[in-house]
């Protein structure tokens, strides 16, 4: 089963706001200057941002926001966010893979940022009594 | 090919090697010592989660269920205050990860650090007020390819011991030249 694709916008506000509010303050997330002197293409998006809009994504797709029961991600590919009004766009997307033996649902999921995945082996576990309703 | 990077970020990564260089005291030339698995660290001091602290991080991310927001949402669904989105862990367990990335012994060169998997196992939600603790163990060393990947757990436990989540880091350190 497909689950319906969710897009986040994310724009460099949100990578302040996200740093503020998670404790992550390495300078990559926010300042220009820096990110390009250590080669970056520039100022770059938390990869726990990315990981929490899946959260979000998987927390809707259960219909409650304690369903998850396990999350997992690898971070393939840095997801940068131009200076600008629009920023950029993650798109967030699922299938459901299996069933465990408790009856849980396993998810397989891909997030996709200018055309490029920026997870590998994204996974999350959640109780689904509601999945997709 | 460094299994799980792309060239891309392997780009990122010389780059930033060249640009820090050798700046840190721990610049090593061998690889990360195995017989570090199984070292575990001091419990981290009690971090006491604030409903203002979850509405924010929520906010941050964009999550807007009732249940983050609203104690009465919260407490519908049967906890005693707001709970917290699936990622918040990463408060506590980022700040407990920094046991590892600053122990002398294992000499970790910060620089050449990339975060390559998290993962979060949960025994229950963050729930405002709970006073949580971080335990760090050092789960697995592996160096491949001329790189280290070094698994980092964090035992995140309430007041009364009981486990909470438990979170899991891959850092990726990625060796010289």
């Amino acid at each position: 089963m497909e689950l319906p694709t969710k897009k986040y916008p994310v724009t460099r506000a949100d990578l302040v706001r996200y740093a503020g509010a998670s404790g992550d303050f390495n300078p990559i997330h926010w300042n220009e200057r820096f990110a390009t002197k250590v080669g970056l293409p520039g100022v770059i998006a938390h990869g726990m941002l990315t990981m929490a809009l899946v959260g979000r994504a998987v927390t809707e797709w259960a219909g409650a926001p304690d369903a998850v029961l396990d999350f997992s991600v690898r971070f393939s590919r840095p997801v940068p966010v131009p200076d600008d009004e629009s920023g950029t766009e993650i798109e967030v997307s699922a299938q459901v893979k299996s069933t465990t033996d408790e009856g849980h649902t396993v998810l397989a999921i891909t997030a996709v940022c200018g055309g490029e995945k920026v997870l590998s082996q994204a996974r999350a576990t959640v109780r689904t009594s509601r999945l997709g309703k | 090919m460094l299994p799980g990077l792309t060239a891309r970020w392997q780009q990122i990564g010389n780059a930033r090697l060249r640009h820090t260089g050798h700046t840190s005291l721990y610049a090593r030339q061998m690889p990360l010592d195995p017989s570090f698995v199984g070292r575990s660290y001091p419990p981290t001091p009690a971090y006491l989660v604030g409903r203002e602290k979850i509405r924010e991080f929520a906010k941050a991310i964009g999550a807007t269920d009732a249940a983050y927001h609203d104690p009465d949402a919260a407490r519908a669904l049967g906890y005693a205050d707001v709970i917290a989105p699936p990622t918040f862990p990463t408060v506590v367990s980022f700040a407990s990860n920094n046991a590892v990335v600053d122990d002398p012994d294992l000499a970790i060169d910060y620089s050449r650090v990339v975060h390559g998997d998290q993962r979060f196992q949960y025994t229950r939600p963050i729930v405002a007020g709970d006073e949580l603790v971080g335990r760090q163990t050092i789960e697995e060393i592996i160096s491949r390819g001329g790189h280290d990947f070094i698994t980092t757990r964090t035992d995140i436990t309430d007041s009364t011991g009981a486990s909470v989540a438990i979170a899991w880091s891959k850092l990726v350190v990625r060796g010289e030249g």
